[in-house]
């Protein structure tokens, strides 16, 4: 599991079984608690997410850094930027 | 298992233009009616909206009352009070617009939404309540229905008018009626 992405993770959450709109919110939650700069990277299973962190990100002024998708699983890491 | 790696778009090219160091947008919503499923509607557009950094307040009027009421018995005169056992109020007692039958819906709308692990709307509430969602009660309604300060959640703000929803209207880029 390579995020292809030099800096690890600070924190790591787990989002499997949430549905709209509870991915989002956990992700706002948790980038107010990490510093600018830093990566959250999280684990879901709803495919909403693959639209939705996006535009979370872009609205909210974050970045996407990657987006994977298993079979069931969607991966993803975020990134602070303010 | 088969992985598909989907890189965002780089930081120097943002689908969306960003606007620099503006206010946060904000997102005012005027919540009318009193049904489980569109009250739903409501709190996920406003925790939506909070989370991706949005300003919002809901304006909760008339049968929208009942998503921040205590459930406590409302009314002084004899039609007021009629009122309060009628229409009850009260997150946990609103049924959906469609196929309630007198509760039986409701009770099966909440199964269902457990089966699927979608969030109890007590909960959304509570969560649009910690992102900083203002809710605001319309004054008009609640002495028309007589419900009292007393008889609404004590996270509701002070009771306001329809200015104050304009106002909140005007410095907004998004507003909706529920």
């Amino acid at each position: 599991m390579s995020t292809q992405s030099p800096q690890a993770p600070v924190m790591t959450l787990d989002l499997k079984g949430l549905l709209c709109p509870l991915p989002v919110v956990k992700i706002a939650q948790a980038v107010k608690k990490v510093n600018v700069g830093d990566l959250i990277e999280a684990t879901a299973t709803d495919p909403g997410v693959l639209a939705d962190i996006p535009a979370w990100a872009r609205t909210s002024g974050n970045e996407v850094v990657t987006m994977e998708r298993g079979d069931k699983i969607i991966r993803f890491v975020v990134k602070r930027i303010k | 298992m088969a992985v598909v790696t989907e890189h965002a778009k780089p930081a120097t090219a943002p689908i969306v233009q960003r606007q620099p160091e503006a206010a946060p947008k904000k997102l005012s919503m005027i919540v009318f009616s009193g049904d489980m499923d569109k009250v739903m509607a409501a709190f996920i557009i406003a925790t939506g909206a909070a989370a991706s950094g949005m300003e919002v307040i809901m304006f909760f009027t008339f049968w929208g009352l009942n998503a921040i009421r205590t459930g406590s018995q409302t009314g002084k005169s004899l039609f007021g009070r009629m009122l309060g056992l009628l229409n009850r109020g009260g997150i946990e007692r609103i049924g959906p617009s469609r196929l309630n039958f007198g509760g039986m819906g409701r009770w099966m709308f909440k199964v269902m939404m457990r089966q699927h692990q979608v969030t109890p709307l007590a909960e959304l509430r509570q969560m649009a309540i910690d992102l900083g969602v203002k809710l605001l009660p319309c004054g008009m309604s609640m002495d028309v229905m007589e419900i009292s300060p007393a008889d609404l959640i004590p996270e509701a703000t002070e009771p306001v008018g329809v200015a104050t929803f304009i106002e909140h209207a005007q410095q907004s880029q998004t507003t909706l009626f529920i």
